[in-house]
C-alpha cells in the first residue's frame, strides 16, 4: 500500500470512525484506556454472545492513530470467534513491534505496517487491542 | 538571550515546554561534575576535608535560596525531591494535625495535580472538606471569588502563584492580605512563578511555599520547601531514618534534629542541590525582573502572530506569563504536537497534570507553549510559519 492510500484510509476512518458511539445496553462488555504515556481517552463495548463477538462499539477523544485504529478494528471483529479474535490481536501486535505477521489477516490494519518507524506511536496505534484484550479477559474470568 | 550558555540548543531544537522542565546552562551541569569529580563525599561526616567541603556547598545552597526567596533565615529552607515532594511533606506533615474535622481547603480548579492529589487524599483520612474557589471567564481567580468563597471554616489557601495551562499570575500579596485576616494559612505552588519572577516570602507573606529546581535551570530531584520557622518547628517529618535523628534507643526513644535537617532524611541529593544553587547564581546573574518581563513581550509577540491565524484556538492570551494553550481547529492536540515535532519544535500535548482543568474550560486537551527567557522571536515565527502551513499536517504525520 502506498503512503498515499494508507493516509486515505487512515483519515476516512478518523474522521468518519464506524461503529462510534456507545450503546451502554445489557450483554454489552466495557472497558477503557487511558493511554499511560499520551492522551487519548478510548472507552470500547462488546456484545459476546456464543463465543462470537456480535456487535463492538467505541467512544472517546484519541488522536488520528488511535481513532482510526480503533474504528478499523471494530469493524474487522465483529462476527469474529473470540479465538479468531485473539488470533488477530497477536498478528496485530506483530505488526506493530516489526515481528512476523500474516498479512492476509491484517488487510485493511496493514496500513500501520510503518509504525514501527515512529516509536512513540505505537502505543496509539494498539491502543484499541489493549482495551480489547481488557474485556476478553474480563469475559474470560467468568465476571 | 544567554543561549550559547545551554549546549542543547546547538541540535536544532526550538524548546517550547519550558512549563514542564527547562534546559540546563553549562555552569549548573558543571558544578554538579565538579562536585562528583573533586569532593564526591557524604554531607554531615567532618571527619575528613572532602566531606567538609560537601557539607559546606551543601549548606551554601540553603543561604542561596534564602536569598533568593528573601526568607528571614535559612532553617527555613528544606531540600525535597520536588514541589511535589514539598506540597505532600506540608499535606501529611504539618496540615493532617493542624486540620480539625470540619475544616475546609480551598484550591481552584486549575491547579496542577500535585496540589490536589494531597489534598484529596487527605480528606479520605481526615474528615475536611476540599472546596474550588470560581475562576472567572478567563479562567482566573479574582480577589473577589476568593472573599466570597472564604467562610469560617476555611483554614488553609492552597494555590499556585502560576497556574500551569492557564498562566494567570495570581496576586499573592494581596491573597495572602485576605487570608491572615481571616486567619487561614496560605500555600503557594511557586513551580512556575518562581523560576520566572522575583519572589518575595517575607513581603508576600507567605506561610508555605514550595517549587521545583528543574524548572529553574537546576538538575531533577531536588525541590525546596519553605515555611514561616513557627510552621516548620511544628511540622512533623513524613520521613525517617538516616541523617534526622539526634539520637535513639531500642526502647524507642528517639531525638530528632532541628530543623531544617529534620525534614532531610537519608542521604539527599547532594550534587543536585549543588546544581541549583548554580542555577540561582545564574539566574541572579540575569536578574529575575529582566526574565519577567522579557517572557511578558515575548508571549505578546506569539500571542499578536498566532491571533491572525483563523485556525489557531487561543485559550488564555490575556494571561501575564509566558505561557499558552491552544489547539488548532479541529485537530486533536497530540497530532498537532506531533506534526510540530517535525520542525523539533517542542511543545506538550495533554491535561498538563491539571486534570480538574476540563471542568472550568470544557476542553480536556490543549497543546501548550511556555516560554522562557533563553527563547526568542525567532524560534516564534518559526512556530507560527508552521502552523500557518498545517493544512498538510496529517501529510506530515501520517
Amino acid at each position: 500500500m502506498d503512503r498515499e492510500l494508507k493516509r486515505e484510509v487512515i483519515l476516512d476512518n478518523y474522521n468518519n470512525p464506524y461503529h462510534k458511539g456507545l450503546k451502554g445496553e445489557a450483554g454489552y462488555k466495557k472497558a477503557n484506556t487511558n493511554n499511560e504515556s499520551c492522551i487519548d481517552n478510548i472507552d470500547i463495548e462488546l456484545k459476546i454472545e456464543d463465543g462470537k463477538v456480535v456487535d463492538a462499539n467505541f467512544d472517546g477523544e484519541a488522536c488520528a492513530i488511535s481513532t482510526s485504529a480503533t474504528s478499523i478494528f471494530l469493524r474487522k471483529i465483529i462476527g469474529k470467534s473470540v479465538s479468531d479474535v485473539k488470533d488477530l490481536i497477536e498478528n496485530y501486535e506483530h505488526l506493530i513491534d516489526e515481528q512476523e505477521y500474516d498479512e492476509e489477516k491484517l488487510g485493511e490494519l496493514m496500513v500501520y505496517d510503518t509504525i514501527y518507524m515512529q516509536p512513540n506511536r505505537k502505543h496509539c496505534a494498539l491502543l484499541p487491542v489493549d482495551t480489547i484484550k481488557k474485556i476478553l479477559k474480563e469475559v474470560e474470568s467468568g465476571d | 538571550m544567554y543561549r550559547e550558555d545551554f549546549p542543547i540548543l546547538n541540535n536544532n531544537i526550538i524548546y517550547f515546554d519550558n512549563g514542564a522542565t527547562t534546559l540546563k546552562p553549562k555552569c549548573v551541569v558543571e558544578a554538579m561534575n565538579d562536585y562528583y569529580y573533586n569532593y564526591g563525599a557524604n554531607i554531615h561526616r567532618g571527619d575528613y576535608k572532602i566531606s567538609l567541603k560537601a557539607s559546606e556547598e551543601y549548606e551554601k545552597v540553603r543561604d542561596k535560596v534564602k536569598d533568593f526567596i528573601n526568607a528571614k533565615s535559612s532553617k527555613e529552607i528544606v531540600f525535597t525531591s520536588g514541589a511535589t515532594d514539598s506540597l505532600n511533606k506540608i499535606v501529611f506533615g504539618f496540615m493532617k494535625d493542624y486540620l480539625n474535622e470540619g475544616d475546609e481547603v480551598l484550591l481552584t480548579k486549575s491547579e496542577h495535580a500535585s496540589n490536589v492529589l494531597p489534598w484529596l487524599e487527605l480528606a479520605k483520612i481526615k474528615n475536611i472538606k476540599i472546596s474550588y474557589i470560581p475562576l472567572n471567564d478567563n479562567h482566573e481567580l479574582t480577589l473577589e471569588a476568593l472573599t466570597n468563597t472564604i467562610n469560617e471554616k476555611t483554614k488553609v489557601i492552597s494555590i499556585a502563584s502560576i497556574t500551569n495551562v492557564v498562566g494567570d499570575v495570581r496576586d499573592i500579596h494581596e491573597i495572602s492580605k485576605i487570608a491572615h485576616k481571616h486567619n487561614i494559612i496560605l500555600v503557594v505552588d511557586g513551580a512556575q512563578s518562581v523560576p520566572h519572577m522575583k519572589t518575595d516570602v517575607i513581603k508576600d507573606d507567605i506561610d508555605f511555599l514550595v517549587f521545583s529546581g528543574h524548572k529553574m535551570l537546576g538538575p531533577t530531584g531536588v525541590g525546596v520547601l519553605y515555611a514561616k520557622e513557627e510552621y516548620l518547628e511544628k511540622m512533623k517529618p513524613i520521613e525517617y531514618g538516616g541523617g534526622m535523628n539526634q539520637y535513639f534507643e531500642v526502647t524507642g526513644e528517639v531525638e530528632y534534629k532541628s530543623i531544617p535537617t529534620r525534614f532531610e532524611a537519608g542521604t539527599p541529593p547532594i550534587a543536585e542541590v549543588i546544581g541549583l544553587g548554580a542555577a540561582i547564581d545564574y539566574l541572579q546573574s540575569i536578574g529575575m525582573d529582566k526574565i519577567y518581563e522579557y517572557e511578558k513581550e515575548l508571549k505578546k509577540y506569539l500571542v499578536s502572530k498566532l491571533e491572525s491565524n483563523t485556525k489557531v484556538i487561543l485559550y488564555n492570551k490575556n494571561s501575564d506569563s509566558g505561557i499558552l494553550a491552544f489547539n488548532l481547529e479541529g485537530i486533536f492536540s497530540q497530532d498537532t504536537a506531533i506534526y510540530l515535532d517535525h520542525y523539533n519544535i517542542c511543545v506538550r500535548a495533554g491535561n498538563h497534570c491539571a486534570k480538574i482543568l476540563k471542568d472550568e474550560i470544557n476542553i480536556k486537551n490543549t497543546c501548550r507553549i511556555s516560554l522562557y527567557f533563553y527563547n526568542t522571536k525567532e524560534e516564534i515565527d518559526k512556530l507560527v510559519e508552521a502552523l500557518e502551513k498545517s493544512d498538510d499536517l496529517f501529510k506530515v504525520i501520517l
